[in-house]
């Protein structure tokens, strides 16, 4: 049933229908609406025999849902930003134990300076612990998302992330679809873990592994990655099946066809952009939009597959790798080895600056003018005039001191 | 008149001149083996000795439904080299810090899927339970979490070389305090009992005990095992290698921290002292610091004696305390319900 | 038929409310809405701004509204700041809160274009009167309703009731009588001297 939600409350009440057993978090705007109507739900009884534990920082809760988890509970946490940075000690171990963990993010940039707004900085920082991370386009991607991460986790045994924009989708309040009981019980079966702290038949959980296997051990983590991403394909055309909605997935594809730019994008910024694509075809541009359903791990070939033949591709970066270029431009590029597509990596929307439809078409048409280059990252929505005066003052002050 | 009788000053010496009922779990040749021989601990780890008699002791409490969490350490490094393990018992280890918080989430877990007779101990050195680990351990008091929490304190970072912890004690030669120049080893601080801080939480069993007297231990493990909600114990375990003690001289050197009343033992009950063990045998503070080379500098050439003096002081506070050295009329007769009476003999 | 809105105001005015509550409207009415705010850190008395999006068709985007059909001005100390209007569309309107007319706003400095309007409504005053304090919010809503027709006054009162339920049924009866009461102001103006034009 359609109901206008905001994003935050649709989420948490998504999350109870999933029935975790335990739910550590600690509060972080913009994360807080959904751990309060958590709250909410546990208090009224509406999320039956759940514990929910108000822990004293992020780093515990990261460390509860470990604990939970591998005594075969189903686990759920959201955090955000500094949280998440907060809990990053806990984050490689609960993949590399295989607990099939499933945390919300709500998107937020990472200080200093300190910033509540949405970017995705956060997530990327958290790129290699090994947590299969999904970034959601709209609300009821947000919803459906997080019913597909508890099959994926416990199918796959690993840890999965549900990225959502910070306020821009958490505290936006728009028509969502919030699968019922009945559904999502028939999606998602109780949680059988693969080993758990069972007295009757004790097994012993994070070993010391030396030179002797790490690698090994390494190895066969980051094949299941590879092979999660099989599953994540299955996990969304059983949703679509079950319940009758497209969302998930490794990569959407819009209009991409003959297009001669390509824009690359992930998060909320998929539905403006949508807009964009519609809007510049109307008018004979050919251009069309990829976006990254799945950041981790990473789709090389269904990115190859859209993009290879493509002359021109801008990708939206909402974080960046300060000493380097981009974070999820790198990544496109890698999926292009020896082809002829230009990629322009382009920096927009960090700390909360919005993604507007406006932009987004300046962009395209300063790309196909030629006004954009490729070789270095391109700030699209940067005051120059700001930087150039600081860089001046800068100068200045070498100046003096020489 | 009566004296005590103690042979080497513990009660296990005593073990087959006790009722059965009062013996010790160790004594029996058919108890638990929660951690087998065969792991890579020094040779005279206290460490190892008392993780033993605490999850033998727990386990049996609980019919062996039990549940380990352990922070990274020595106790995880010597126990389970890959692909070896000493556990006979589940046992979690995830990180160096948070032991407390995941020894909750398994607690939560059990609760929420109505396999709550199977009870949480976790378990960290000092480092895992004053410094890294204190901020998941208070939440786990604050929120009073179903979970014996139990510290064994070597006063350092001796899995990493030996060095300075927040529960060293001043003095102390460590590899971050030697006693170089002007320097008298790590300095005087304020100090950091986890037992009080515990008991500032007001959780509704925390107690101290040492390797010297294995009895008093697996007493207070049993107690807290009876004991529901958040639980702390804290271990005094010498370490040979990180104190310079002869490996051969743990449990004597364990119990000189007590009888110099260094390491006051007792126990506590929502937040209040409800038993202290007393000195049977007062011994000046040089006698435990001797035998042990991280304080070989306050010793040497004309020495420090003011140092010694300021440990001494101490030494005396704790005693006046906790009341350490009189007759303690305050002190419940049934402080210690596990105890066994002390063993007295008629002199003639 | 679109209707994109702005609403300003300050913290404690019920601003990110009044956008979630226009939005409950717009949906109860079969039409696609979207309310996002404009988020800062939570403090009482500082500006606020949040959007709404009305639609027959669903919406896709989720940027913030920079070119509105409708401005709401909560509190009208915000007028003298020029970026309450930025973006107004060319036939626009703006709702302000306040008991002066619109020529008295004008003669204090309000510019509109030549085809925006602008109404006012003492909301803050109705508000006093039916809630016993100066929330303008829902007051404000039943002017909405009144001035442009996008949303009836019936989806309004329904998207009260449905967001104030479990804040007990005195509150709900209250905020609907100011709705109606800001709503019937509106009309009767209306009816009285047509649409106040610049």
């Amino acid at each position: 049933m359609l109901r206008q939600l905001e994003g935050s409350r649709a989420v948490a009440e998504t999350v109870a229908r999933c029935r975790p057993a335990v739910v550590a978090a600690y509060p972080i705007s913009p994360q807080t609406h959904i751990v309060e109507a958590l709250a909410d739900l546990v208090t009224a009884g509406e999320l039956a025999s759940c514990e929910y534990l108000m822990v004293e920082s992020e780093f515990g809760a990261m460390s509860a849902c470990i604990g939970a988890s591998a005594a075969g509970a189903r686990a759920y946490t959201a955090s955000a930003s500094q949280g998440l940075l907060f809990m990053a000690e806990a984050l490689p171990n609960a993949s590399g134990l295989s607990l099939p963990i499933v945390m919300t993010v709500a998107n937020r940039a990472l200080g200093a300076p300190i910033n509540i707004w949405n970017d995705h900085s956060d997530a990327l920082s958290q790129r290699d612990a090994g947590w299969v991370q999904l970034f959601a386009a709209s609300n009821q991607e947000a919803v459906d998302l997080h019913v597909q991460a508890f099959a994926l986790a416990e199918r796959l045994s690993l840890p999965v992330m549900v990225n959502m924009d910070g306020f821009v989708l958490t505290h936006a309040m728009e028509e969502v679809d919030v699968p019922e009981q009945d559904d999502v019980d028939a999606f998602l079966p109780p949680f059988q873990p693969r080993q758990w702290l069972d007295p009757d038949d004790p097994v012993t959980i994070g070993a010391m592994v030396g030179p002797g296997a790490f690698t090994e051990v390494k190895y066969l983590m980051a094949d299941r990655q590879i092979r999660a991403l099989d599953t994540v394909t299955e996990v969304a055309a059983e949703f679509r099946a079950a319940f009758g909605r497209d969302s998930g997935g490794l990569v959407r594809p819009y209009r991409t066809d003959d297009a001669e730019v390509v824009l690359v994008a992930m998060g909320s910024t998929l539905g403006s952009a949508t807009d964009v694509v519609d809007d510049l075809r109307a008018e004979g541009v050919a251009v069309g939009l990829l976006g990254i359903g799945c950041y981790r791990p990473w789709p090389y070939d269904e990115v190859r597959a859209v993009l290879g033949g493509v002359p021109r591709v801008v990708v939206v970066n909402r974080a960046i790798a300060v000493g380097a270029g981009s974070v999820l431009g790198r990544d496109v590029r890698l999926s292009l080895p020896g082809g002829t597509t230009v990629v322009h990596d382009v920096v927009l929307g960090l700390g909360g600056r919005p993604v507007t439809r406006a932009g987004l078409r300046e962009l395209v048409l300063d790309v196909l003018a030629g006004q954009v280059p490729d070789e270095t990252l391109h700030f699209a929505d940067l005051d120059r005039e700001a930087v150039h005066r600081e860089l001046a003052r800068e100068a200045a002050l070498e100046e003096a001191a020489r | 008149m009566t004296t005590t009788l103690y042979q080497i000053g513990t009660f296990a010496a005593g073990n087959r001149l006790l009722a059965p009922e009062q013996r010790a779990v160790q004594s029996s040749t058919e108890r638990g083996n929660a951690i087998t021989s065969g792991h890579r601990a020094c040779r005279g780890c206290g460490e190892a000795l008392a993780a033993r008699v605490v999850l033998d002791a727990a386990s049996r409490a609980s019919s062996g439904r039990m549940v380990t969490v352990n922070a990274t350490g020595c106790l995880e490094v010597f126990s389970t080299p890959y692909p070896e393990s000493a556990w006979q018992v589940p046992w979690l280890h995830s990180l160096f810090g948070n032991a407390a918080a995941v020894a909750s989430g398994v607690s939560a877990a059990l609760r929420a899927t109505g396999r709550d007779d199977i009870r949480v101990v976790a378990q960290a050195g000092d480092g895992g339970t004053v410094d890294i680990g204190m901020g998941c351990l208070s939440g786990m008091f604050e929120r009073n979490d179903d979970v014996l929490f139990v510290c064994y304190d070597n006063q350092g970072y001796m899995n990493t070389g030996v060095q300075r912890s927040g529960a060293t004690p001043p003095a102390a030669s460590t590899a971050t305090t030697r006693p170089v120049g002007t320097s008298v080893g790590n300095a005087f601080g304020t100090g950091k009992s986890l037992p009080l801080i515990a008991m500032a939480h007001e959780i509704p069993y925390v107690a101290t005990a040492t390797v010297a007297d294995l009895h008093d231990l697996e007493a207070k493990v049993v107690t807290a095992m009876s004991m529901h909600g958040a639980r702390y114990i804290h271990v005094l375990v010498p370490c040979p290698l990180g104190w310079g003690s002869a490996s051969a001289e743990t449990i004597r050197v364990a119990r000189l921290a007590v009888q110099s009343g260094l390491f006051p033992v007792f126990e506590a009950r929502e937040g209040a002292v409800t038993a202290a063990m007393t000195i049977r045998a007062q011994v000046p503070v040089e006698d435990y610091l001797r035998p042990q080379t991280r304080f070989d500098h306050l010793f040497r050439g004309d020495g420090r004696p003011d140092v010694v003096a300021a440990l001494q002081e101490r030494a005396d506070r704790n005693i006046a305390r906790f009341g350490l050295l009189a007759e303690q009329p305050d002190n419940p007769p049934d402080g210690r319900p596990q105890d066994p009476a002390p063993l007295e003999k008629e002199t003639p | 038929m679109t209707l994109d809105v702005r609403i300003h105001g300050r913290g404690g005015q019920g601003v990110v409310t009044a956008a979630e509550l226009l939005s409950l409207a717009a949906f109860d009415q079969g039409l696609h809405a979207q309310a996002l705010p404009s988020f800062g850190s939570e403090r009482t008395g500082a500006p606020v701004v949040a959007f709404c999006r009305i639609d027959e068709q669903p919406i896709r985007a989720h940027d913030p509204v920079d070119a509105p059909d409708l401005v709401v001005v909560q509190d009208p100390t915000l007028l003298h700041d020029a970026d309450v209007l930025l973006g107004l569309a060319e036939d626009g309107l703006v709702i302000v809160n306040s008991s002066r007319s619109v020529a008295e706003l004008e003669t204090a400095g309000l510019r509109l274009g030549p085809g925006q309007r602008a109404l006012t409504v003492p909301a803050t005053d109705l508000a006093r009167e039916h809630l016993g304090r100066a929330m303008p919010n829902t007051a404000l809503l039943g002017a909405v309703a009144a001035a442009t027709g996008v949303v009836s006054l019936h989806a309004v009162r329904r998207a009260i009731a449905e967001r104030f339920d479990s804040r007990g049924r005195l509150l709900v009866a209250a905020n609907l009588r100011l709705a109606e009461d800001a709503h019937d102001m509106v009309i009767a103006t209306q009816e009285a001297h047509g649409a106040e034009t610049a």
